[in-house]
């Protein structure tokens, strides 16, 4: 491309101003890039900024954080979703402690035992099971636990699928932490003696625990806002249920869906303001996760 | 975290072994423990290595189980079936005697809205990349990233009720003058809804774009900026422009990234449910690949019809259903594998 400016004589400048052509095609091209990552901003504005408007009036309402919907009528504006409140963080909070240790653990054998082949299949369906569709885990809770094993519909049943999907990514992230702690550490562990289990959980873990722990609460928000389970896994409740294991539970996924049948007024301000409500929770859990990271990575080393 | 050293054991090796607990009354003390820490080591090492090996072969459990359960629940079903399983566009299970169920059109929903929300995401998603590796300033480019990230962070079910009260309204006027300009491509023809309402595959794609662009951006943002530095530097020498640069080291390095990232996002949008089931209005007839059908896709049959999930053969239709969903988002993610050469993450 320069080859023939380069072999001219020594007289006139080396360099040639671009051409207009390539100057152009350079500023289309920097242009295109920047307006992508607008328009990719457009609708994460435009979603809250709707959730938002029509959102706030149903959760300033009296009672929305304090009343379930039992004995509201559909077109009443009254009542409020800490039925569904409840039902989505117990739901996600059973399942949070069935894959938190399942998943560190996992992450530990991937990272500090797994050599080999067994560890390269449980790479891959870790893998896998990242892609495997909400409605798909949902689905096999059913065949397991409610078609062959008999029980009921309940909120333990959506933990169970949640587990599922909340694994793959307890284990990456925890995997992603653990490979962050430099060797040396583990090194000098072993070098005074302590056996690799005890280094693995007095030094290893310690260290990447601030990691750790924001990637939990990510993982925990992404399962609060997880529909397809609770469509199968569970009916709706208008009212307060606390046992996980009978009856119908509420939840704000499931609350959503439930009165958008609703042709009432009442109804669509329910919607917004229990999506508003799910924002808001798990907003609050990336600002924690954030939070945790910030935080506790400075106040450690 | 301290971790007291013992004496006993920064010690250089004794040759004739560590020393028996009770030696000497003034030992006792450090020397029980460490004999005790020693054996404990070997056995806890044991122990905490099998149940680290446990967890993980769970999660090899899981999806074998998974398999396992989905295929046990659908045979039956399938026999029971009348109609053609792959080419029957029938799905009708409300008499448990005369099912007959097909996923033809299913897969056609199915197919339509991933591809379009593909051919939508890749290209902004590509671009978002680049600008976020090589033109965004270094400061910004984290909070850049963040903003595509909480893309992700919103709930699937509020992206369905945005999609269809905000956006589909805000479509129609484009999809109208899609339809009437360019209606003679089958893409574009006349769907089985009705364009008013915006319950189409055009809506339904566009909100999975939205949806998979966070995801085709982390992956292949996180290739795009392991570019190696002294490709870039060369290209700069040669006296490449900004874009050149990008069009020479960073796409052609990059490229194993974007096809991964687009297959995963190919996965999440094969598999979306709730979005997907608020937008589409059910149609009548069977579509003809155009985006302006409407129809169920694999996830959103299921899911409407999870109510009814009461005698096993009706249920067993759909779970067949959701064994070919459960294949073919295993196989696209295998793939995404593939592409990349190993692991893919980007969560």
């Amino acid at each position: 491309m320069t080859q023939s400016t380069l072999g001219a004589p020594a007289k006139g400048s080396t360099f040639h101003p671009l051409s207009p052509v390539r100057k152009m095609k350079d500023k289309l091209a920097t242009i295109l890039f920047a307006s992508a990552f607008a328009v990719a901003a457009v609708p994460l504005i435009w979603v809250l900024f709707t959730v938002l408007e029509r959102g706030f009036k149903a959760v300033l309402q009296r009672g929305w954080w304090t009343q379930s919907l039992a004995g509201v009528l559909p077109d009443q504006f009254a009542g409020g979703v800490y039925h569904a409140i409840y039902g989505t963080v117990l739901q996600a909070g059973i399942a949070a402690l069935m894959s938190v240790p399942l998943g560190i653990m996992a992450a530990i054998y991937l990272v500090e035992y797994g050599r080999g082949t067994f560890a390269k299949v449980t790479t891959f369906m870790v893998d896998i099971l990242a892609g495997v569709p909400s409605i798909v885990a949902a689905l096999f809770i059913f065949a397991l636990w409610i078609s062959t094993l008999g029980f009921p519909q309940s909120a333990f049943a959506v933990s169970l699928a949640l587990v599922l999907l909340m694994l793959p990514v307890v284990v990456r992230n925890t995997e992603e932490m653990l490979k962050l702690v430099p060797d040396e550490l583990r090194e000098a562990a072993y070098a005074l003696g302590i056996p690799k289990w005890k280094t693995i959980l007095r030094v290893v873990v310690p260290t990447a625990l601030p990691g750790i722990i924001s990637g939990l609460l990510l993982a925990l928000a992404r399962v609060m806002g997880e529909t397809a389970p609770v469509l199968v896994l569970v009916g709706y409740a208008r009212s307060i249920n606390y046992d996980a294991f009978n009856g119908n539970m509420a939840s704000l996924p499931l609350l959503i869906y439930t009165e958008l049948t609703n042709p009432e007024a009442a109804g669509r301000a329910r919607v917004w303001g229990a999506a508003l409500t799910l924002i808001l929770i798990v907003g609050g859990l990336y600002v924690a996760a954030a939070f945790v990271n910030r935080y506790l990575t400075r106040h450690r080393t | 975290m301290t971790i007291k050293p013992d004496p006993s054991l920064v010690a250089p090796p004794n040759p004739v072994g560590p020393p028996r607990s009770g030696h000497t009354s003034i030992m006792v003390s450090t020397v029980v423990p460490k004999s005790g820490l020693k054996s404990g080591g070997r056995w806890g090492d044991r122990i905490f290595g099998s149940v680290a090996l446990a967890a993980g072969a769970t999660i090899i459990g899981a999806i074998a189980l998974m398999a396992l359960f989905l295929i046990i629940q659908a045979v039956p079903s399938l026999q029971a079936n009348h109609a053609n399983f792959i080419t029957s566009s029938e799905f009708n299970t409300t008499d448990a005697d005369n099912l007959r169920f097909g996923i033809a059109e299913l897969f056609q929903v199915t197919i339509l809205s991933s591809l379009f929300a593909l051919v939508i995401a890749v290209p902004i998603a590509i671009g978002i990349a680049a600008f976020l590796t090589n033109y965004a300033p270094r400061r910004l480019a984290r909070p850049f990233g963040l903003l595509v990230d909480m893309l992700a962070a919103v709930p699937s079910i509020v992206f369905g009720l945005w999609g269809i009260f905000v956006l589909a309204p805000r479509l129609e006027p484009l999809a109208r003058f899609l339809n009437s300009h360019l209606g003679w491509l089958f893409l574009f023809g006349k769907g089985n809804v009705s364009l008013s309402g915006g319950g189409t595959i055009f809506t339904a794609g566009v909100v999975l774009a939205v949806m998979i662009l966070p995801i085709i951006t982390s992956v292949t943002r996180e290739v795009f900026s392991l570019t190696p530095r002294g490709q870039v530097e060369a290209a700069q020498a040669l006296g490449a422009t900004k874009w050149e640069v990008v069009r020479m080291t960073v796409f052609p390095y990059g490229r194993s990234g974007m096809i991964a990232g687009s297959m995963l996002g190919l996965g999440r949008a094969l598999g979306e449910t709730v979005a997907v089931l608020i937008i589409l209005r059910s149609a009548a007839q069977a579509g003809h690949w155009s985006v302006f059908d409407g129809g169920y896709t694999f996830a959103s049959k299921i899911a409407s019809a999870a109510a009814e999930f009461s005698s096993k053969l009706p249920t067993g239709a759909y779970i067949a259903a959701g064994l070919v969903l459960f294949l073919l988002t295993f196989v696209v993610n295998a793939l995404a594998r593939l592409a990349a050469g190993g692991r893919v993450s980007g969560g």
